[in-house]
Parts: C-alpha cells; sequence; structure tokens
C-alpha cells in the first residue's frame, strides 16, 4: 500500500508504494491507479502508475494539493470492483532479419541461441506499467539468466513491433522510435492502434502475456 | 458563436512551413497511463490571447511556429488574423508592405500573404484566424506531436506546399488590439524533486546558485542546459517512473534536462525540481543560448504565484472587447 505521500512540483502528487519492483507493489499501485480513475475526482488530469510509484496530476486552476491528498487518503480502495485482466498470446518471429541482438545477447548471456529462445517463449509475463512512448508495455520478469544491461549506444530508430529485453523486463515498441533495449525479434500485432480512441493500448497494467514464437511465413501472412 | 459554414475554399498555401510549424490546442489529457504526454500549445498564454483577439472561443486550434514560422499566401473570403508572442512579421498587400505588431488583428484578402520572419529572442509565437482550421482531432484535441505522430497533419509538422483549410469563418471580423509586452525571466523558480537528496553538497548548491546555458538540443520534449555539472553521489538511475512537464531530471552526465509539453510520460533520471507552473509560459520562450537561473520556492508559495499570474491571464482577457 501508500507508504508516503510527496508532492512533485505544484500540480502533482508522488504516491510512493516501495522501492522493490515486484508483482505485489505493482498490483498496489494499479489498484489504486483504477480506484482513482474509477472515481472520477474533479480536477484530476492525469494517473501514471509505473513499476513502484503512482503520480496523480492535477489542475492546479481547479484544485491544490491539499484537496487531491484528503481526498486520496479517504479513498477506501476495497470498494473498488475487481478489474477484469486480460490474458493475451501475443505472437513473435525470432528469424535473424528480427533479432538485431541476438548475437549480442548469446555473448552477454553465454547462452545459445536456442536457450535464448527456449527461456523466452512460453512463460506468462504480467504488464507492469506502459508508456515512454504511446502503448508501450513493459512486462516482466524474464528469468535470472535472461538478464542484461541496455545497449551502450541506443539505437536511433529500432522499427516498430521490435520486442526488446533488458533487466528483468521485455518490452515491445509500439512504432519505430529511438531505443536501447536488446531486440530479440518481432511482432506482426498491432499493439497500440492510435485510430482507437477508447482503447488504442491492446495490453494494460494488470494484464498478463505469453509470447507464441511464429515462423517468417506465418509472420508475412499474420496480417493477410 | 457567429460562424457560418464557408462552401468556397478559403485556405492558406503554405510557400515556406518555417521550422516547426503545427497545429496546437489545450491538449490532451488522462492519456499518461497509456504514454501520451499533453502537448498542446506551449505558451499557454499566448495561446489563450491569440483566440480572443481572433475574437473566438478560447479552446480553438492555432497554428504555432518557433523561430522561423511560416509563409502564408491567402485564398479567400476577407478573414482576420492575429499574431501573439514577440513575433516579426510582415503582411503583403497587392501594391504595400505592412510590418505587423503582435497583438493586433489585421485583415487578409485574397492573395494576402503574412510573412513571419522570426520570433525576437523567443522561442514560440502563435498565429489564430478569425474563424476555424480544418483539423482532425485525436483523444479531443487537434495538438500535434511530431515524435508520436499524433494529432492532425497525420500527426507531422506542416510541410511546403500543403495547404491550410480554413471550415468556418467568423461572421463578425472586428478589429482587435491589445497592449501586451512579454516579460523576459531569466530566474526561474523551482521546486525540489522526489530526488534532491541523490545529489551531492555542490551539486544542491549549484541548481539554486549557478548559470546555466540553455542548449541548442532543445525542442518541445525537452529542454537541455548546459552548466556546471550536477553531482549525483547515490544513483544515476531510478526505477522507472512517470514524468511531468516541468521536471527537471540530471543523467548520469551531470547536465540537466527539463522536460516539456511533448515529454516520453515515464524516465529513469533522478529527478532535481520541478519548475513551478507559474513560470512554465516562460521557461518554453527562453531560446538556445539565454542564461537561466533556478530559484527555490516552496509549495504554498508556487500556489499563490501560480493563482496571482492566472488571475492576470484572465484579467488582460477580459480587457480585449
Amino acid at each position: 500500500m501508500i507508504k508516503n505521500i510527496s508532492n512533485l512540483g505544484d500540480a502533482a502528487l508522488y504516491c510512493d508504494f516501495g522501492i522493490e519492483v515486484n508483482k505485489q507493489i505493482n498490483s498496489d499501485v494499479i489498484k489504486y491507479f483504477n480506484a482513482i480513475k474509477d472515481k472520477n475526482i474533479k480536477g484530476i488530469n492525469n494517473l501514471t502508475p509505473s513499476y513502484n510509484k503512482l503520480i496523480i496530476s492535477y489542475d492546479l486552476k481547479v484544485t491544490n494539493s491539499k484537496e487531491i491528498k484528503d481526498k486520496i487518503e479517504s479513498l477506501d480502495i476495497r470498494e473498488t470492483q475487481k478489474i477484469a485482466n486480460k490474458k493475451l498470446e501475443i505472437p513473435v518471429c525470432c528469424d535473424d532479419s528480427f533479432s538485431l541482438d541476438m548475437e549480442r545477447l548469446k555473448k552477454k548471456l553465454n547462452l545459445t541461441r536456442e536457450k535464448i529462445i527456449g527461456n523466452f517463449f512460453n512463460k506468462e509475463y504480467f504488464c507492469y506499467m506502459t508508456g515512454f512512448i504511446a502503448g508501450m508495455p513493459f512486462l516482466g520478469d524474464l528469468d535470472e539468466n535472461m538478464r542484461v544491461q541496455r545497449l551502450e549506444t541506443p539505437r536511433v530508430k529500432v522499427p516498430k513491433g521490435s520486442v526488446g529485453i533488458t533487466e528483468q523486463f521485455a518490452d515491445i515498441y509500439t512504432f519505430e522510435s529511438p531505443g536501447g533495449w536488446n531486440i530479440i525479434g518481432n511482432t506482426p500485432l498491432e499493439v497500440f492502434d492510435s485510430s482507437k480512441e477508447k482503447e488504442p493500448n491492446l495490453i494494460n497494467p494488470g494484464d498478463t502475456v505469453i509470447f507464441k514464437q511464429i515462423t517468417l511465413d506465418e509472420y508475412k501472412n499474420y496480417n493477410e | 458563436m457567429n460562424t457560418r459554414i464557408i462552401m468556397s475554399n478559403n485556405h492558406f498555401e503554405i510557400i515556406r512551413a518555417g521550422i516547426n510549424t503545427t497545429f496546437q490546442d489545450k491538449g490532451r489529457d488522462n492519456l499518461y497511463h497509456i504514454g501520451i504526454p499533453f502537448s498542446g500549445a506551449m505558451d499557454n498564454r499566448n495561446y489563450l490571447l491569440a483566440n480572443k483577439l481572433a475574437g473566438n472561443k478560447l479552446d480553438l486550434p492555432v497554428i504555432e511556429f518557433a523561430y522561423q514560422g511560416p509563409l502564408l499566401r491567402y485564398n479567400g473570403e476577407k478573414i482576420n488574423i492575429v499574431i501573439t508572442g514577440d513575433v516579426i512579421f510582415e503582411l503583403r498587400k497587392k501594391d504595400n508592405k505592412i510590418k505587423g505588431n503582435c497583438y493586433e488583428s489585421y485583415q487578409l484578402e485574397n492573395g494576402d500573404e503574412i510573412d513571419i520572419l522570426s520570433t525576437n529572442k523567443s522561442v514560440y509565437g502563435y498565429l489564430a484566424i478569425s474563424g476555424e482550421f480544418e483539423v482532425k482531432l485525436q483523444w479531443g484535441s487537434c495538438s500535434i506531436n511530431t515524435k508520436a505522430n499524433i494529432g492532425s497533419n497525420n500527426g507531422k509538422k506542416l510541410d511546403n506546399g500543403q495547404k491550410i483549410n480554413i471550415s468556418k469563418i467568423n461572421l463578425k471580423q472586428e478589429k482587435k488590439k491589445t497592449n501586451y509586452f512579454n516579460s523576459k525571466v531569466e530566474n526561474i523558480r523551482v521546486i525540489k524533486g522526489t530526488n534532491f537528496n541523490y545529489f551531492s553538497e555542490d551539486g544542491k548548491k549549484n541548481i539554486f546558485e549557478k548559470e546555466f546555458i540553455v542548449s541548442k538540443l532543445s525542442d518541445r520534449m525537452g529542454m537541455r542546459l548546459e552548466g556546471p555539472k550536477i553531482e549525483n553521489i547515490v544513483n544515476t538511475n531510478i526505477k522507472s517512473e512517470g514524468l511531468l512537464k516541468g521536471v527537471i531530471q540530471v543523467p548520469a552526465d551531470g547536465n540537466p534536462i527539463i522536460m516539456l509539453s511533448d515529454h516520453g510520460t515515464i524516465g529513469g533520471y533522478p529527478k532535481i525540481g520541478v519548475v513551478a507552473s507559474v513560470d512554465y509560459d516562460r521557461l518554453v520562450q527562453l531560446s538556445p543560448g539565454s542564461k537561466i537561473k533556478f530559484k527555490e520556492i516552496e509549495l504554498s508559495d508556487a500556489e499563490t504565484l501560480f493563482k496571482l499570474y492566472e488571475m492576470e491571464t484572465q484579467n488582460l482577457i477580459s480587457q480585449i472587447k
């Protein structure tokens, strides 16, 4: 639960749930995020859940730090309905043309390609948060022997659909963007659809994801 | 609203697009959790004044430009335009050239040109028309975020040769004018950030005592600063968490970066401070090479100062008849 609430500037509250990164703490963050969203509190204009923090932004023309803090502290989050989190299967192709950092991963992890792929697929990942770029999910946790640092020099352009890994997380580049994660494959699935006003994100915090390996032919035919 | 739909094809032709010319409005909210920032006009006061002087509702889309603005040729029925900010521009009519004044509306006739030469020791300026641009809204806002390709014009900045269509012209086209001077600031007021104690004693002192220079690597996403290095003594990374406009992050190289309206929604660099909302409009107008000095203030002072600033904005607006 919330350990401490402080202010981040004059137009946001900073709710601290702890320093560790694990599913338990992140589930608490998501619980608060959903509860506050449900309440439609006047003046709140944004919520940013992350691994173990929740930032609540408000319109300083309408409200202030004290008013929002009082409302958050008096929130009974047990009242909130349980949010139905989804279970999703994400197809990923690891053809050489997509797994841009396979050589680096083999070296850094001291594992064969087969072993890396074996470890990565067919296990459940939990969506901790989305963001950085629109719709990008942060999924964990990777096995201990799969954890590696970011690239020393980030790429200027990571192709759309790229699936990357860094430390305990996997992510998906929802559109072409700069980035420093180790690219293991690519998904033909549209993970973020900006033409959808209501739910542009396929994957939301709290959802469960399983990566399923597909061949290059399956990849090419996926959107046919 | 005194508007009517004009069936004819009123539009601007973009002869020269300028450096970063986009449609902007109040921006979009409640989307941080999926990775979409507010965006919207960088300098909110000048955005509101532009709409008011054009005789519009205050939240209509306007054209925002940075440094060098666009050169536009107008085709259509008579329409008033106004430019706000600190901007050098001229109007070219059939046989004469008029040096334009900001905060004063001008009538354009078929074939007239506006040449927005540059902003004057500032960054952003605004062009409003007495009517409405034809724009596409995405999540309730036309604001173009070129990094995420979100907003009107497929999320891309306006380009040479494009047409800017006008969907409505106000029935009333009154000349409006106000006297307003953009005050320049070098002191930006800041509230201590959540990782203030990550920095060395010298770092903590330097951030509030020394001068920084706005770097060329500044855009709608962020403003990079150069100056004394701010040394981190705890950890140069934090677990990624939410960002806001005005947050001052310090990466491992010790050079502060201030998040601006199109910022990435989460980040992993320690936050040394947050710019007080009262100073945001003036902060974004600091051009590369400008000096900047931070002054620490408390939350309660920041709240009071913002209230006063907001009252002043409302006064400026209500004075325009």
